[in-house]
């Protein structure tokens, strides 16, 4: 708490501008792995059901 | 080239490099935040609200940045029509916007404390919004668009032409007289930063740089496995039909 402590009179603003970015690279990342998961399950649930590639038969 | 631009090879290759790659970036992110929050000094005009360069400014880099690598992708998806370069291109799209979104948020935060106003409608800070609503164009294509094929070519097309806005950004600070400041780091006179500053603003842009090649190699990795999937539900749709021709 002593780094925030020393930010000076526009601490709010160099704080909004580190959560900002949490925010939108966290969300970001969040839904590549999320999208990329779920296209790994679709796939898996295909090729359960015996619907296969040409190249994997 | 061609070899290892083929999809499953790429999936191959990116499998083996990915947890390095997320390795590095973790690494150069505690490294890079460490140097900017405990190191570097306050600047002496700016103070403490420099610490906000250390994300603006590989943002700024990466919005422009990306937006090149779609329009080469773009390129390489007209001419050659190569999927890779096609997939490429498309998942760039948000990613892009993202950094561009962050690049302008920043500069906001950092344009009231300093200019005392969160806007203006300055060459540099316009360019950079037209840039994202290219963004925005391009991932309205995409999600308009069904077919991949003729998504790609319109979303090509716009990239290529919106090119041209790549320049303006980078020269608005010397064709025309700006609030923001002209460059400071790519000069041919080398960079006007202090090394105090220069060495985490740098850190902290091949970490931003390193995370922009994770996020694109899984999203392109999630689009490839999207067609595939597509693919093999149309394909299973084609055989429940000739099946039912047949009976």
């Amino acid at each position: 708490m002593a780094v925030f402590a020393d930010l000076g009179p526009h601490a709010g603003f160099i704080v909004a501008a580190y959560g900002a970015a949490i925010v939108l690279v966290g969300g970001l990342s969040a839904w590549i792995i999320a999208d990329y998961r779920r296209q790994l399950r679709q796939l898996a649930e295909l090729e359960a059901r015996g619907v296969k590639r040409r190249s994997s038969r | 080239m061609q070899r290892f631009a083929n999809p499953t090879r790429f999936m191959q290759i990116s499998d083996a490099v990915m947890p390095w790659l997320v390795g590095l970036t973790l690494l150069l992110f505690a490294v890079g935040l460490y140097l900017a929050w405990f190191v570097a000094p306050p600047d002496y005009q700016q103070g403490e609200t420099v610490r906000i360069m250390f994300i603006h400014v590989p943002a700024a880099w990466l919005a422009m940045a990306v937006y090149t690598l779609i329009a080469a992708a773009s390129i390489g998806s007209l001419i050659w029509r190569h999927p890779l370069a096609d997939v490429a291109a498309k998942v760039a799209a948000p990613i892009g916007a993202c950094f561009t979104l962050l690049a302008l948020i920043t500069g906001m935060l950092w344009g009231k404390p300093m200019w005392g106003a969160y806007w203006v409608w300055d060459a540099r800070l316009t360019s950079v919004l037209i840039l994202f609503f290219l963004y925005l164009g391009l991932i309205a294509i995409w999600q308009a668009i069904d077919d991949y094929s003729r998504a790609g070519r319109t979303a090509a097309i716009l990239a290529i032409v919106g090119f041209v806005n790549v320049p303006i950004i980078k020269f608005s600070v010397d064709w025309w007289n700006t609030l923001h400041q002209p460059a400071s780091i790519v000069r041919i006179d080398g960079p006007s930063i202090h090394l105090s500053i220069l060495v985490p603003l740098l850190v902290m842009a091949i970490a931003f740089t390193c995370l922009f090649v994770v996020l694109q190699l899984l999203a392109m990795k999630a689009e490839i496995l999207r067609r595939r999937v597509a693919t093999l539900q149309a394909g299973r749709v084609a055989s429940a039909i000739q099946a039912q021709a047949a009976s």
